[in-house]
This record gives C-alpha cells, structure tokens and sequence, in this order.
C-alpha cells in the first residue's frame, strides 16, 4: 500500500543553526535537508545564513558558497553549472529543479528550502540514488536499431524528419519530472516514468530507427507505460521545458494507432 | 521501491517478466466510456430533472417509456463499465500487497457486476411491469 507517513528513521529532525558571519548586511536562510548514513542519525534541516553580497545569484552559488565558506561537510552533486549536465537537479522551495539555472530571486519565499529530488533513496545529503531511474533509461534500448545494412557513408534524414527529434533529444536525464510524477513515487517499480518513456518517444519517431515497432511493444504494459494518468507534473517541473506529458500521449496514441 | 537487498541489478528489476503486451485495449475502452458519458449524463441529468414533482405512477411511465429507458440503460451500462476500469486502475495505482490486490480487482468485478444488473434489471422491469 502506499505509505502515508514517513519510516521512523526518516523523519525530519531540526538540525544545527549557523549564524550569519560577523557584518554580514544582505543575508538570506537556506534551510537545507542534510542525511549522512554513517552516523546513525534521522535526516535533520540545518539552517544557514548566505552573505547575498558574497555570493553569485544562482541558488548553486549560495550551496557552493555554503559548502566553502560554512559547512564543508555538506553534500550535494553539481558539474555544468549552465544546465547541461542535469547533476544538481534537487527540490528547491517546493519544486524540483536545478539549482545552476534558477536564480534566488525566482524563489517567492523569505527561506529558501532545499530538499533531494522526492521519493527516492538518499545517498547523502542532496544526493539521491538514481540506480533504478537510469536502469529504466537503459530498458528502452536508446541507441539506434537498424536491420538494413550500415551506409557506407552515414544513415540519412530529411530536415522535416530531424525536425521531429526537437522537444526530445534535449532532455539532460536530471531526473526532475520523473521525481514529480506521483504515480512514479507511488509505482517506481514497475512504472518507466516521464523521462525514460519521453525517451522511448525519441528513439520511436526516428526516422532512421528502424525498431519502432519493438520499442513500442516494449512499452506496451499497464504499468511500464498506463500508470501515466496525465498528472502533467512532470512538464511542469521540467527545468528544460520539455512536455514529457505529450510524448506519453503520443506514444499512448501510437499504440491505439496500430490496432484500430 | 523494494527495500530489500537483492543481488540482481537495476536493469533486471526494471526488465522483471518483460512487457505484458496490454494495457491499450483498456485506455482505449476507458476514454471511448468517458465520450459516451458526456452526453449521456447530460440526458440522465435532464431525465431526473424532468422527473421533479411527479407522482409515483407517472414516474413509472416515464422511466418505463421505450426511448427512457434506452437511455437509461444505456448510462447505466457505460456508466458501470467506466467505473468498473476506472477502479481497477485505482486498485493497480495504489494496492500493492499481490495477495490483496487481486483480492480487491475481484471484489471490483463482482460489485459491478451486481450494480449493473440490478440497474439494469430495475429499468426493465418499470419497462416491462410487474
């Protein structure tokens, strides 16, 4: 059944509370979700104080000014820093995005909460476990699948057909819409999930695939791909702003396509 | 998720026993039921609306009427079968103990059943009298 209360060991405990540095002018909490699983301790939320005149205005500046001015124990994963590599995809304010392309002034509230992407196991800290997210990244075979002898040259496409690729082929796989989708939390398991199945979509309407027909028999299922109940969480949380709600249904209206 | 440690990997978790080659023949017939709904809910609405402030008999002979009564059944079966997915997707959504899952589609199944019967079966019998 679906839990609606939370295990014993993960409840939220209040955590330490820094103090902003001496002469600090223009500071702004952030109230951030920490868990380290070699000390035994339930997850607590640390407070902080980040100096806004020291600190550059995304809200992955102020965790990194966190982590090298005030607390260097604090865990989280970034690399890109411009939103490319989907790394620091966490819950900032409510609402899963990624910390590099989101400035502090875009969060409305005073606090700035900052949690790990929902529903998943917690690595450490800001950390989530994505081994299952990807495994289903992995399921829907994206790479292209051909039976026609390899070109000599390269496979071609019309400029029409590659225009089809646009809205999917940029998804960075940070894991933000698939982390929003209730029925994801509820059914992980064996539901694929917005960002695998947005994938699927892509390798599905490539012209030069030629596998469409397996990867649509591959998704065919209740729950791999029907537990999508069109919540549409996931193209609002898109830090993107892909429609992975769409894809779903195009793929929904593939499947009713080649039996009716 | 499973919290129970296992060997396997990710991928033969999320591969499991493969792909059930279903489901579309259920979206399908749960959105063909949602648009027959639509007008046959504004008809049932306008049927009981038109109903207030009779008497007994000639509420009998309305409902009891050839065209009334097609359209009453006909809500009351799309109706029932619309439910009878709608819950099932419910039960899927959130039952997840294998045992009590197929306990509660089953139970699904048979209060449908019955519903439906017993609508139907009250239609036709103001229809048909006695």
């Amino acid at each position: 059944m679906v839990e609606f209360t939370l295990p014993k060991n993960s409840k939220i405990t209040e955590g330490k509370v820094w103090p902003a540095a001496p002469g600090t002018k223009n500071a702004r909490e952030f109230r951030v979700y920490r868990w380290n699983p070699d000390d035994g301790q339930n997850p607590r939320v640390d407070t902080y104080q980040v100096d806004l005149d020291d600190c550059g205005p995304m809200l992955l500046d102020a965790l990194i000014w966190i982590k090298s001015k005030v607390d260097p124990t604090l865990t989280f994963r970034r690399s890109c820093r411009e939103g490319v590599c989907g790394s620091c995809a966490m819950n900032i304010d409510g609402v899963n995005t990624l910390a590099c392309t989101r400035t502090m002034k875009e969060v409305p509230s005073k606090t700035v909460r900052i949690y790990p992407l929902p529903h998943m196991p917690v690595v450490k800290d800001l950390v989530p476990d994505l081994s299952n997210f990807y495994a289903q990244y992995a399921s829907i075979e994206p790479w292209l699948q051909t039976k026609t002898p390899e070109p000599v040259k390269e496979w071609k496409q019309s400029h029409a057909d590659r225009e089809k690729l646009d809205g999917l082929y940029e998804c960075i796989l940070c894991a933000c819409c698939s982390t929003s989708c209730p029925s994801y939390w509820w059914n992980s398991d064996r539901y694929l999930g917005p960002a695998a199945l947005l994938q699927a979509q892509r390798w599905i309407v490539d012209s030069r695939d030629e596998a469409a027909g397996e990867r649509l028999d591959n998704v065919e299922d209740p729950f791999r791909l029907y537990r999508c109940h069109t919540i549409m969480n996931c193209t609002k949380a898109c830090p993107k702003g892909l429609n992975p709600a769409k894809a779903i249904a195009e793929i929904k209206m593939k499947l009713v396509e080649r039996q009716v | 998720m499973s919290e129970r440690p296992t060997l396997r990997t990710p991928l033969s978790r999320v591969r499991h026993l493969g792909p059930a080659r279903a489901g579309t023949e259920h979206f399908w017939r749960q959105r063909l039921t949602s648009v027959a709904l639509i007008p046959l809910s504004i008809v049932f609405i306008a049927i009981v609306i038109s109903l207030i402030g009779r008497n007994h008999a000639a509420t009998v002979q309305i409902l009891g009427s050839a065209p009334v009564a097609i359209l009453m059944l006909l809500f009351v079966v799309t109706g029932i079968y619309h439910m009878w997915l709608g819950m099932q997707v419910i039960i899927e959504d959130y039952v997840h103990h294998e045992l009590l899952k197929i306990i509660t589609l089953m139970a699904n199944t048979f209060f449908c059943a019955a519903t439906g019967l017993a609508c139907v079966f009250a239609v036709l019998k103001l229809s048909f009298g006695v």
